[in-house]
């Protein structure tokens, strides 16, 4: 992208009064009523709240997956507002990575190229292309299962599959609807270890969405939603 | 990006071989019932044009008995023909190249100690030529031979090959009836007709020697008529009509005792059946590609719902719009083009047999080959790249929640 330039200066994201409202008249329904967040590179954000609070529209939104209602997203410093729908393609496709709360794969289609899906669009070469999907899949515990199908693998194996896919291609930012709400405590544990590992190493930006207070405790921020809007924000100096 | 996007189209063909087959199959369906149809149904059209213009088309033959009784004067108590008969309308008729006495009589023939039961006509050298006929060895009768009733024949291939396979015909004996009767001449075929008949099975005498020798009587049963290119068989049609009335005193309120027919109006029917059989088989084959149409059409809409999130998962992994929809369309114009040259493939077989079977030409219809698979794969094309369209043109977010 041509602004990478901007990568060190200024937040990676800023929300400015973003309203997300769905259907319309008296079926009218405002998931987001004004949202000002701004997250610093090499941030790691715990996204918290009720159901139904709006977090997964916010994060829907942060992803470029879609847009608000009204209100503005700047990331990196872009007006993703103005950009054009192969120019947020693009973005998506080089800058993040995206782990939905359904996980999202492709049925009949093997662990392995799953993950290798971003990377085709990427225009990665096969050996490089195979290499690093095996590479990913062994970071989240699943050297063995590349040739599983989502039918064939538990709902854990499936989330673990769509970690794999959102980090293969070593985003900037990595958007986490409750990447561990399938999972068992100790494995949660685990994934969260890796994104913390990946948030302090890479400097990876991580923002997740959790309702479990232990998950969160890896971030370094809290920001708590309820009903469309910021209830607070704390940084979480613990870890 | 292209490469890429080949290699997408193509996973996804593997991936899903039960939609895949299920739209190959109805293209294939489609493409070969149309050329099957067409191409038998054209054979059968051909078959009846190559009959009609052995026949000589020109042809008109005239016999006793009303036309609605059909063929043969005797059961309608109508009196049979004379030679002068044949005389006066050689005589007074305008704008014929020919006219032939008939009689015929069926009668077993006898070669050796081989026998067949053939088709006997007496008439003149003016058969062969009203009726289109060639030799293709020997000669044909000479006056004396004509007016002695000599007992000499001239063959067609049908009884040469029963009597003579591997030998030359041309002046052995043959009996016929109680007659010896030297072969002076052999016919060059005509082939089976489509309608159950050989037309090459038959031999031909003198009119005298038939008369005498085996009717035994000097009644002719009727009178082939051959009209000069360019003269109107409709007119040369009344003008017999008029005379033979005249001939046999038909009174004014009378119905005609004989009847014309104009081998011109047969062979129009005859072609119009063929085409109406084409145009139906062609109906029968239309709704064939209709019914594969729209088997097509409904595996790709069913899909739909599925393909709707499918899209929605590519293009929140970074996909392009456009590389979506090239994915869609490569997908839809592989599967059917691979069904349509199936198609193609198995239409031809199924042709080829069908025409064997039919005893029909094969003639293959490039324009109907084309069209079919046009079509097919149209619809294929069609209906695998629209829905796409649309999904492709959501927020990945709406595509990921399509129901
Ligand atoms: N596509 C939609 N159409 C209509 N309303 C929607 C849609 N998506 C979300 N909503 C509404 O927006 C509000 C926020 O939904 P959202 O999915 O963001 O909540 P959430 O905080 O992620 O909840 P959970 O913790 O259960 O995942 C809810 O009231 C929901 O009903
Ligand atoms: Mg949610």
């Amino acid at each position: 992208m041509t602004h990478a330039s901007s990568e060190n200066s200024g937040p990676v994201i800023e929300l400015n009064s973003v309203t997300r409202r769905y259907g319309t008249g008296t079926a009218e329904v405002s998931a987001l009523q004004g949202i000002d967040v701004t997250i610093e590179h090499g941030d790691f954000v715990a996204v918290m709240g009720p159901s139904g609070s709006g977090k997964s529209t916010c994060m829907n939104i942060l992803g470029c997956l879609d847009t608000p209602s009204s209100g503005s997203y700047r990331f990196m410093g872009i007006d993703v507002g103005q950009l054009s729908r192969d120019q947020r393609a693009l973005l998506r496709r080089h800058y993040l990575g995206f782990v939905f709360q359904g996980f999202n794969l492709l049925n009949r289609t093997s662990a392995l190229e799953n993950v290798e899906l971003p990377l085709i669009y990427r225009g990665t070469h096969a050996k490089e292309r195979s290499q690093k999907a095996k590479k990913a899949l062994a970071s989240v515990g699943l050297t063995g299962w590349e040739t599983h199908t989502p039918a064939e693998l538990s709902g854990g194996q499936q989330q673990r599959v769509a970690i794999a896919r959102a980090i293969v291609t070593d985003p900037s930012v990595l958007f986490a609807d409750e990447p561990t709400g399938n999972l068992d405590s100790a494995r949660s544990r685990e994934i969260m270890e890796l994104l913390t590992s990946f948030n302090r190493d890479r400097g990876l930006t991580v923002v997740m969405v959790t309702h479990d207070a232990m998950m969160a405790s890896y971030a370094k921020r809290i920001i708590r939603f309820r009903d469309g809007f910021i209830e607070n924000e704390e940084s979480n100096g613990g870890r | 990006m292209f490469f890429e996007t080949i290699l997408i189209a193509m996973r996804e063909i593997r991936r899903n071989v039960m939609r895949s087959s299920l739209t190959i199959l109805g293209i294939v369906i489609g493409v070969a019932a149309v050329i099957t149809m067409v191409t038998v149904g054209d054979g059968a059209t051909k078959q009846v044009a190559n009959e009609i213009s052995s026949l000589g088309s020109n042809l008109l033959d005239v016999r006793p008995g009303q036309s609605f009784r059909g063929p043969g004067g005797t059961r309608s108590g109508a009196p049979m023909f004379k030679i002068a008969d044949a005389d006066a309308i050689e005589r007074e008729i305008f704008g014929l190249a020919g006219v032939a006495p008939i009689v015929g009589r069926t009668a077993q023939v006898i070669y050796g100690n081989d026998n067949y039961v053939t088709q006997i006509t007496g008439s003149t050298n003016n058969y062969l030529d009203v009726r289109n006929w060639v030799l293709s060895g020997g000669r044909i009768f000479n006056d004396v031979e004509l007016k002695a009733g000599a007992a000499v024949c001239i063959i067609g291939d049908t009884i040469r090959k029963q009597f003579f396979e591997g030998q030359d015909p041309i002046g052995r004996t043959i009996r016929v009836v109680k007659i010896s009767c030297q072969v002076i001449g052999v016919l060059k075929p005509k082939g089976q007709s489509g309608f159950g008949t050989d037309q090459d099975d038959f031999l031909l005498m003198p009119l005298r020697t038939v008369q005498r020798r085996i009717a035994g009587s000097t009644d002719i049963g009727s009178i082939s008529v051959s009209a000069m290119d360019g003269v109107s068989t409709d007119k040369v049609k009344t003008d017999i009509e008029r005379l033979m009335r005249e001939r046999r005193q038909t009174g004014k309120n009378e119905d005609d005792d004989f009847n014309v027919r104009d081998m011109q109006e047969i062979v129009k029917t005859l072609t119009g059946t063929t085409k109406l059989l084409t145009t139906l088989l062609g109906a029968v084959a239309a709704v064939s590609l209709l019914v594969g149409g729209i088997g097509i059409m409904n595996i790709m809409l069913v899909s739909v719902t599925e393909r709707t999130r499918e899209i929605g998962i590519r293009l929140a992994i970074g996909a392009m719009e456009k590389q979506v929809l090239m994915q869609f369309l490569i997908e839809a114009v592989v599967l059917s083009c691979f069904g349509g040259i199936i198609g193609i493939i198995l239409g031809i077989a199924a042709s080829v047999a069908g025409a064997g079977a039919l005893k029909v030409p094969f003639v293959l219809n490039i324009g109907i080959v084309a069209i079919s698979f046009v079509f097919s794969a149209g619809v294929g094309v069609v209906f695998g790249y629209f829905p796409a369209r649309k999904a492709a043109h959501l927020d990945p977010i709406e595509a990921l929640r399509h129901e």
